[in-house]
This record gives C-alpha cells, sequence and structure tokens, in this order.
C-alpha cells in the first residue's frame, strides 16, 4: 500500500522534472507561444522528445533559436519553416497534409471504415442464420 | 486441395504485416533525409579555428567541390573516422573544410595537433548556429557540396571507406589523367 502510494506521488509528481525551456519571456503571452511551439518541435538527437522535453544540447540551441526568431517578431509558420527547411518534416511532431502523408492522416478513418464493414458483415450473416434456423440460436449451452 | 479463403485471406494479411515490419525495423531512424540535399548550401563566415582573426568562410570555396566535415572533440564518431579522413585529405580529390562544432577551442586545436589535421580550414561553431543552419543534429556528418553550390549528399555518422567509396566518390570530378 505505501509502496502503491508512493508509485502514485511519483506519476504525479513527474511532470516536475520537465525541462520546458524554462522562463524565456516576462510576457506570459509571449512565454505560453514560446512554451506551444518548442512543445510541437522534435528533438533530432533523442526523437521521441520534444525540445521542450529534452535536454540534449541541440534542443537547447533549438529552443534558443525559437526564442531569437520570436523576440525578432517572426510568425509561428515562419518559425516551424526554418525548422523544417533544415531538418525536413520529421521536426514537427504533427506533419502537414501532403500528398505524401495523405495515408497516414486518413489510416484512422479508413481503418474505422474497414472495421465497421467486417462488423457489419458478421452481424448481417448471424441474422440471416438465425431467420433460416431460429432454434440453433436459442439453444444455449445443453444443460443436464 | 482448395483452401477456404477465410482461413487464407487471415494467412496473405499476417504475412503483408510481417514483410512491413521487417522493412521498417531495417531502417535506422537515425538517419533523417536531409530536405537539403539538391539545395545551395547554407552560407557562413565564422571565426577560423586556429585564428580568431581570421574567417572561414563557404563564398571562399564556391565554384568547385568541396567537403563539410562538422566534428567536436566530445564526438567519440568524430574520433572514429579521423583517420580514414587523414587518408582523404592525403589523396587529394577534394577539398575537406571542417566544422568545429559546440567545442572548446584550445581542446580542439590539440586534437588536431596530436591526431593530425586533414582540414583545409576549420570554422569555429561554439554555439551551434552554423551547425543548425546545416540541420546538423549528430557529428560527425559530413557534407559534399558541388560545384554550383547546391549540397550534393550528406551522410550522419562516422565516415566508412565503404561510404565514401559508394556514395562520395561517383559524385567527385574525375582526375586528370584518370578518365
Amino acid at each position: 500500500m505505501r509502496i502503491a502510494a508512493l508509485l502514485l506521488l511519483g506519476l504525479v509528481a513527474a511532470p516536475a522534472l520537465a525541462i520546458e525551456g524554462g522562463q524565456a519571456f516576462a510576457d506570459p503571452v509571449q512565454q505560453e507561444r514560446y512554451e506551444q511551439l518548442i512543445r510541437e518541435l522534435r528533438c533530432l538527437v533523442c526523437q521521441n522528445q520534444s525540445i521542450a522535453d529534452s535536454n540534449a544540447m541541440l534542443a537547447a540551441d533549438l529552443r534558443r533559436e525559437v526564442r531569437d526568431m520570436m523576440v525578432a517578431g517572426r510568425s509561428d509558420a515562419e518559425i516551424r519553416a526554418f525548422m523544417t527547411e533544415r531538418y525536413g518534416d520529421f521536426v514537427l511532431y504533427q506533419p502537414p497534409v501532403a500528398p505524401r502523408t495523405l495515408l497516414l492522416w486518413l489510416a484512422p478513418a479508413i481503418l474505422l471504415l474497414a472495421g465497421m464493414a467486417v462488423a457489419g458483415v458478421v452481424v448481417l450473416r448471424r441474422a440471416r442464420a438465425a431467420k433460416a434456423d431460429p432454434a440453433a440460436l436459442d439453444e444455449g449451452p445443453e444443460r443436464p | 486441395m482448395k483452401v477456404p479463403l477465410r482461413f487464407l485471406l487471415p494467412a496473405i494479411a499476417f504475412t503483408a504485416l510481417v514483410v512491413v515490419f521487417v522493412v521498417g525495423l531495417r531502417q535506422d531512424p537515425g538517419r533523417i533525409q536531409s530536405p537539403l540535399i539538391g539545395k545551395p548550401a547554407p552560407a557562413f563566415a565564422n571565426e577560423s579555428l586556429a585564428d580568431p582573426a581570421w574567417r572561414v568562410a563557404s563564398a571562399d570555396f564556391a565554384g568547385r567541390p568541396w567537403l563539410l566535415n562538422v566534428w567536436a572533440t566530445w564526438c567519440a564518431g568524430c574520433r572514429e573516422e579521423h583517420e580514414l579522413l587523414l587518408a582523404i585529405a592525403r589523396e587529394n580529390r577534394v577539398p575537406m573544410v571542417g566544422l568545429n562544432w559546440r567545442d572548446d577551442r584550445s581542446l580542439a586545436l590539440r586534437w588536431l595537433e596530436q591526431l593530425g589535421n586533414p582540414y583545409l580550414a576549420v570554422a569555429f561553431d561554439p554555439e551551434g548556429r552554423t551547425a543548425i543552419d546545416w540541420g546538423v543534429y549528430g557529428a560527425p556528418e559530413t557534407f559534399l557540396i558541388g560545384t554550383d553550390g547546391s549540397v550534393r549528399q550528406k551522410h550522419i555518422g562516422p565516415m566508412t571507406r565503404d561510404i565514401w567509396e559508394r556514395e562520395f566518390v561517383p559524385l567527385l570530378p574525375v582526375p586528370a589523367g584518370e578518365g
């Protein structure tokens, strides 16, 4: 019980370990925008972390670039373009919708439709079988 | 013998999935295709590693093919490829320019002194800004820039003789007296 409580505490406290690039702007609106941007950008050294989460040297450098570009008045789109020109779409956690990525974006819908089609076929077949021989469905397992 | 479709179909789907996974597993996620290939090489003009009073600029090498090798003394892969870089430099087919990334000047100079210097010039990039312009994320990285100033080839990780011969040499101009 005590161990469980400790584990739970660890889970709850985990966000405290996040790096988040620290306080970069005094203005809360700018800070919010900065944090939003660095959460969208992938750290290429440790690929399953954003540059907000990573303490890799490159992540720190990229956070600095984002901050400097914001100070220079560049838009979010310009900052994202700066990153993709250098590191490719891979740097974005949310890849753009393009002919190349269409399958990626449509896959969930396609899979859902396929699943619905399979379920529909199964239900229809059962319904037909039940109509042909109602007793077959009504009879449960034999009881002693 | 005829196998019913409802047995055959899952078997086919499973085999297809295995193929997809095998192909996926063989790809190295650490090797990301550079969007720079075919594009103009990013320009830089940095302090020279050897002498802060001098500038090493990408424009100095324009008009002929050249190599840019990103290295640092903290990078184990750079130590690994160093012998080969020296050998490539001795072959004298293409000038090699170094980009010293996020490093300490005195350590970097000592490295070149002790291990040998394959570079025509080394640009010093202690803040990593030039490296970001080149999309560098894991040293060592080696770029080949063509006569037209575009990035022709990029290799991430230690250079090997095999990769050099296969992916870089065919893009170099044929040396005089050999073609």
